[in-house]
């Protein structure tokens, strides 16, 4: 008979997960996808909190869940609205090439 | 007599972890966006998968809607109507922005897998057992939460949402002629 799995594997792999995310949104240059690679590291801290709400056996970590969901469909609402607006003005939004800012 | 199905549920761990690392790192390594994406939309199946095991069923089909159907389905049209350029000059193989970032990253893993192993869960222990859940039901459970306890939160995520359709709108339609 095979033990419950520990919680220190759910916790392990929302680690692997934000790593990967967080390479990702270092090392990439097309915006939309250092945008996708963000969304990652929010799935992992969801995971996060999804495994200690379980391993309290609280329902807090999926309220909190819940509205982690809510900002981040906001955010890619208006995220994506933004590189749009930004791909009229410069016609790209390869993240190196937009540097409107720049003094 | 009750079956033994935890070397199912070992199964299904390895199962949705192997997915979701492998969905993972195809997404961080695809040069084309679109591949990005239906990557994406694999490795959020795959933790939805890890939430059913964890009793957040109510979450697990939320991410399925919210995130693999909504908000890919979003990722995906911009995708389409912005990438337009073939991929960029190839990058160069060995920069030091490059550099700097496998350190840190490297580092925060590291101090990830040390939390992992060596962490302590404190707190109080709550009612809301697996066994309490199942008779209780996890929707009407997350319901009664989110519409007593976290109720001020709630409506302000409701209007948290309405600002941002607004926005979204307002930023996208452009400026008139």
């Amino acid at each position: 008979m095979l033990q419950d799995i520990p919680h220190g594997f759910y916790f392990i792999l929302s680690g692997i997960l934000f790593t990967i995310g967080c390479i990702g949104a270092i090392t990439r240059r097309n915006a939309i996808v250092i945008f996708m690679c963000i969304e990652l590291m929010l799935n992992a801290v969801n995971l996060a909190f999804i495994t200690a709400g379980n391993a309290l056996s609280s329902m807090d970590g999926a309220v909190f869940v819940f509205f982690i969901m809510t900002v981040a469909a906001v955010e890619a609402a208006v995220g994506l609205a933004i590189f749009i607006t930004i791909f009229r003005l410069k016609g790209t939004i390869n993240a190196d090439e937009v540097n409107l800012l720049k003094g | 007599m009750t079956m033994d199905f935890s070397w199912f549920k070992w199964l299904m761990f390895i199962v949705a972890a192997a997915l979701s690392i492998v969905g993972s790192l195809m997404m961080v390594t695809r040069r084309n966006a679109i591949h990005s994406a239906l990557w994406m939309i694999a490795t959020f199946i795959a933790i939805a998968v890890i939430y059913v095991m964890q009793n957040a069923q109510f979450i697990a089909i939320a991410q399925v809607m919210v995130y693999a159907g909504a908000i890919m389905m979003l990722i995906l049209f911009v995708i389409m109507l912005v990438n337009l350029e073939k991929d960029s000059a190839p990058e160069r193989k060995f920069s030091s922005r490059k550099f700097t970032g496998a350190i840190i990253t490297i580092m925060l893993f590291f101090e990830v897998l040390v939390v992992g192993t060596a962490y302590q869960i404190t707190g109080r222990e709550a009612v809301y057992s697996a066994g309490m859940l199942q008779r209780a039901g996890n929707v009407r459970v997350m319901g009664s939460l989110l519409y007593g306890q976290y109720l001020f939160p709630f409506e302000l995520a409701s209007i948290l949402l309405l600002i941002g359709i607004v926005g979204a709108v307002i930023l996208a339609k452009g400026k008139k002629e």
